[in-house]
This record gives structure tokens, sequence and C-alpha cells, in this order.
């Protein structure tokens, strides 16, 4: 829970002596649970291949990639232009890109604190560190203290691009391993407010987020599939050049709607049919 | 560690060689040295010289990862002024030093986190210098047999106590304690992780300065009581002096464990790089807790892999001239002290 890196799980299906094929699995730490509840659901139907999951950051599964380790990258944020080049290079192969799942970013704050909505405006000032009292939102008059995640997440990266529109936190916002951490964080503090996933977004009630002088939209699975919410982003898993084998065999399970209601069950959203994709903010390319 | 006890043990040999050199041959001639003792000599010698060649080559390596920055750092867009001087980047108003390595203008200045490092160092030396050195003081002068024999194991057992679990106590209750206590706005701040700190610097303290106020020569505690001085003043006026030389040493290792702390900081301090020098109600990030967090997922020779290295060779010199100092100044109070 403390620090978000080499969690490493190997789910064996149960009665299998037969020669197994193997399927590794590695990066985001946002998608390691629902990595695994994919690696079970897929051995259950498939029990000759053993899936590994490990996490350790959206970053760290693409450099697997890179460097040939892993078969499947997990990734929370869009592969940099630089990690694709790299790929090529190392690979010999073109990196292709699949959506699996609609993540949206929740704000938290503490179940003491009565705002309940902000604009993408004032929430990148908060996190600038230009406002830094609760009653200039409508709080009460108390500090407002500000919790990250720390700069290797993905999650961070994206909330910096998105939010802060590639300007710098505040310095005094405290850097966290996990959006657990955060939540935890933020739970037991009433001048808090944090980011994170909203798959583990329980015991705190997050804010309705405004685009401009628009409404205000919940992070629900109707606002983020319809490309209300402001701050929702697709979750990729990346391959090195087109999928074969059981690496094929499980983007299909993942895809598949037995695949996807894994997706709700864990917290995230599952993607919408494909005619109504939205074009969400988190996928400039 | 004690100067008293190793320096005459280490002017021994010097004169013994002399003394058995007139014996020494027919004694070699009755008995050859079996080989397997050779040998054996030989391997403890690798043995100890392996920690010397060990410590020689971390250094190198963590150089070679950080040296090729002077020199590539402008190939990257990187100027090497701002790993240290203030700029003013877009989107600020005035020039400032910040440690924001990931993002579309990364900035690497490394003064906040040296700030961090030392705020933090300091002050939990500040709490744990007087705590240890006067259990110390108490233990080995003033407690009774049975107390000694409960107090010294308890605390040289907080010794032994895994850092991540320390780190988890201020993290969970100190935390919450002083937030209590002096309502602190940061939960997590600077002086948590000072407290943190202090619990695993106060047995490395404790245990040095007692070995040093034991081995002070029973001869001068005895002079004094036969002077008539008082418990006190034998103490504090003859004992303690005279075991100034261990305090000190033990003082800085007590610093460089600090310093190179890395759990309990990185889970009790906020890991804000925050600068502010005296406010210890602030978050702070530190040099160590800097590069555990982030080197995991670095790129290989990138300027902020490089970096990440620089700051690990910045706390190695550090580390390293402070051993050095609190040799030559221990060396220096005990000459002094035994030459009178």
């Amino acid at each position: 829970m403390l620090v978000g890196c080499g969690n490493s799980y190997e789910v064996t299906p149960g009665s299998t002596s037969r020669l197994q094929e193997s399927l590794t699995i590695k990066g985001s730490d946002t998608m390691v649970i629902l990595a695994q509840r994919w690696a079970e659901g897929f051995m259950a139907a498939n029990p000759s291949v053993a899936v590994q999951v490990s996490g350790g950051g959206s970053g760290t599964g693409i450099a697997a990639l890179i460097n040939g380790t892993t078969e499947l990258a997990n990734s929370s944020r869009p592969i940099k232009d630089r990690e694709r080049a790299h790929v090529k290079t190392t690979r010999g192969v073109e990196v292709v890109e699949h959506k699996v799942a609609i993540d949206a970013i929740a704000v938290y704050v503490s179940d003491d604190n009565p705002v309940k909505t902000i604009d993408l405006a004032t929430l990148k000032k908060v996190f600038r560190g230009k406002i830094k009292n609760w009653k200039e939102l409508g709080g009460p008059d108390m500090p407002i203290v500000l919790y990250s995640r720390e700069n290797n997440s993905g999650t961070y990266a994206y909330f910096k691009e998105v939010v802060l529109d590639d300007e710098d936190f505040a310095a005094e916002a405290q850097t966290l391993p996990g959006t657990a951490a955060v939540i935890h964080a933020v739970a037991r503090d009433r001048r808090g407010i944090g980011y994170g996933g909203i798959a583990f977004g329980e015991g705190v009630h997050t804010l309705e987020i405004a685009d401009g002088e628009g409404p205000a939209y919940a992070p629900t699975l109707e606002n983020a599939t319809q490309g209300l919410y402001p701050l929702a982003r697709f979750l990729f898993i990346y391959t090195a050049g087109e999928a074969g084998g059981p690496a094929q065999q499980y983007l299909e399970y993942v895809l598949s709607e037995a695949g996807q209601s894994v997706v709700e069950g864990v917290g995230y959203f599952p993607l919408p049919p494909e005619a109504e994709t939205p074009d969400l903010p988190s996928n400039p390319d | 560690m004690i100067r008293s006890e190793s320096e005459p043990g280490r002017s021994a040999p010097k004169n013994a060689p002399r003394q058995v050199e007139a014996r020494k041959k027919p004694l070699t001639e009755a008995l050859p040295t079996p080989t397997w003792h050779r040998v054996a000599e030989r391997l403890i010698a690798v043995m100890a010289l392996s920690a010397v060649v060990a410590i020689a080559l971390i250094f190198l390596f963590v150089a070679r990862e950080a040296l090729p920055l002077f020199w590539e750092a402008a190939d990257e867009g990187l100027a090497l002024r701002d790993l240290v001087l203030p700029r003013q980047w877009p989107g600020y108003d005035e020039p400032v030093v910040v440690w924001q390595p990931v993002g579309g203008t990364p900035k690497f200045n490394m003064i906040p986190l040296f700030v961090g490092s030392l705020k933090v160092t300091l002050l939990s030396m500040a709490m744990a210098v007087p705590i240890g050195v006067g259990c110390a003081i108490f233990v080995a002068i003033y407690a009774p047999r049975w107390l000694r024999e409960i107090v010294k194991p308890a605390i040289e057992l907080l010794a032994g106590v895994p850092s991540v679990v320390l780190g988890f106590f201020a993290l969970m209750v100190v935390a919450t304690f002083t937030q209590d206590l002096f309502g602190f706005t940061y939960r997590l701040n600077g002086f948590v992780a000072a407290v943190g700190l202090a619990m695993t610097i106060v047995p490395v303290i404790f245990t040095i300065s007692e070995d040093a106020i034991q081995a002070v020569p029973k001869s001068l505690s005895e002079a004094a009581a036969a002077l008539g001085a008082r418990k006190y003043q034998i103490a504090l006026r003859v004992i303690v002096p005279a075991a100034i030389p261990g305090i000190t040493a033990a003082v800085i290792l007590g610093f460089g464990r600090a310093i190179g702390e890395t759990m309990i900081v990185l889970m009790a301090s906020g890991n804000a790089a925050v600068v502010e020098l005296f406010d210890f109600s602030t978050s702070v990030r530190t040099v160590t807790a800097t590069i555990a967090a982030e080197l995991g997922e670095v790129a290989r020779g990138e300027a902020h892999w490089r970096i990440l290295f620089l700051l690990g060779v910045m706390l190695f010199a550090i580390t390293f001239v402070l051993n050095l100092f609190g040799k030559w100044a221990t060396d220096r109070l005990h000459r002094k002290l035994t030459a009178a």
C-alpha cells in the first residue's frame, strides 16, 4: 500500500499438469487489480495458459515492453512518441494500442467538507497553489491541504497535463504512493483535497466537475462514457506488434462481454459500444 | 570506534615483532606453517579488502551514471545552473527553486531536497542527541545494576526495529498525536519525520556514547573521588569530558545514519519539496526519499536518471566527508585529552 512497486501475483489455475503456455503482463498500478481479475477469468476459460500479472507503474510496463520482458503492457496513459520509437528500435515492430476500459479521475474531499462542485479552472488554481483557502470555494474558512500522487504515476502525469495544462503542482502538494493512500489521507483530513482513480473511491466524496461555465458532472458511468465528465481517460494494453497466441486470446477475452463485465466489477467503466466512442481528452493521438 | 581501547592494542604489534624476531627462526624450522594456514590468511585478507573494494566500486558505479550529465545536459536542453540557482520559469511570478522533474518542462533544482534532508536531520539530531547522550550518562554512571540490565537492552532493541515499522508508527500514531497536540495544518510534516528518525538514531548515539563512557579509566573517577569530588562532579567534570571523543563519534555516526535514512522520511514526511528553512510543520522531501520514489520508473540514461544518481553521489560525498571529519575531530580530541 505504501510503495507502489513490485507487487507480483502469480495466478495459476487449479488442475493442469500439461505443459503450459505462459503470458506475462506488467504495468500500471491503477490497473493491477483489474488485470488480476481478467487473468483469473481468462485462465478459467483457458486452463492451459498461466498468466502472470505484476504492477510497477505504466512507465515500468512500457519499459518492460521495450526490453522484451513482458508481452502485454498495461498503461493508464497513452504511450509517448519517444517510447513508441524505442519499442520499434528494440523489438523491430510497431506498438499496437488496445483501449480496454475507461477510468475516471475523481477529485476527493473529506465527507466533513461541504464543497460539492468545482470547475476545471478553479481546480487548476487550487493545485497550482493560487487558491489556498476553502472559503474561496464556498467552504469554511480553513487552509487547503493538497494531496497529490508520486510523480512516477500515470495518474499524476494525466492530472498535470489535463488539469494543470502542464504547469507545476504547488510545492506544498504532498505526494502519496497510491490512490488508496490519497483517499486514506483525505478521509482523515477535512482540509484535504486529492485526486485518484474512481475504482478505489470509498469513504470520501467526489467533487462534481464542470468544464468552464457548463454544468458540473459527477464521475459516473454515464457521464464518463458520454464524455461529459472532464476527467475521464482510457486505460490501455500495449503490445509489440499484433498480438498472437495466448496474448491475442487474452485481448479477445478482455474486450468480450465477460471481460468488460469484470471492468465494472472492479469499479472502472466498460468501453461503450464502438459506434459511440467519445473523444476523451486523454487521447490526443 | 573507541580510541582509548584500540590505541594500546594498535601500538602493541609494533614492538612485538622485534621481540619475536630472535626466536622466530628456530621455531619456524621446527614447525613449518601448514599450507592451509597461509590459504586461510589470504582468504581473510581478501575478505577484509573486499569491503574497501565494494565501497570504491559503489562510488565508481554511482559516479559513472551521474557524470555524463555534465557533458550531455546541453543536448537535452538542460542548463546546469538550474540545478542549484533560482529561475523564473513560465507560470511563476518570481524566480523559484523547484523540484518538478516530470512534465513538459522538467525542473531539477536540488536545493529543496537538500533543504529538506538537512532540516529533518538537524531536527532529529536536536531530539536524539540529548536523549541518547543523557541515557548513556545515566546508564553508565548513575543507574543501579538491575536498572541498567533493563534499560540498555531495551534501547538497543530499538536499533533492531526495521525502519519501515518505525515509519509506519510515525505515519499512523505520531502524525495523528502531534497534529492533535500542536494543530499542524499538514498531518505529515518535517516534525513527524524527525521524531521517526530520532527513534532510529537514539540507539546509535546511546550505544556508542555508553561504550565511550564505560571505557573511561576507573583511575580518573577514583582520583576525583579521592580529592573529594561529588558524584555529579565526577560524572560531568571528569568522566563525560574524558568520553567526549567517543560521544562526538556517536553524534557524527548518528548524523550520517539520519541523513541517509530513507524509509521513515518517505513514509512520514509528506514528500512535498517545500523550501522552508525554519517552519517544521511544513512537509519536506528529502534527497533519499526522492531517489527511492523516483528511480524506479525513470528511463535509464535520461537527464532525470543522471540527476538522481548525482544526488546519490552528493549524499555519498557528504557522509564520507562527515566521517572523515568525525575521525579527525575524535583523534584530535583524544590526543588533547591523553596528552594532559
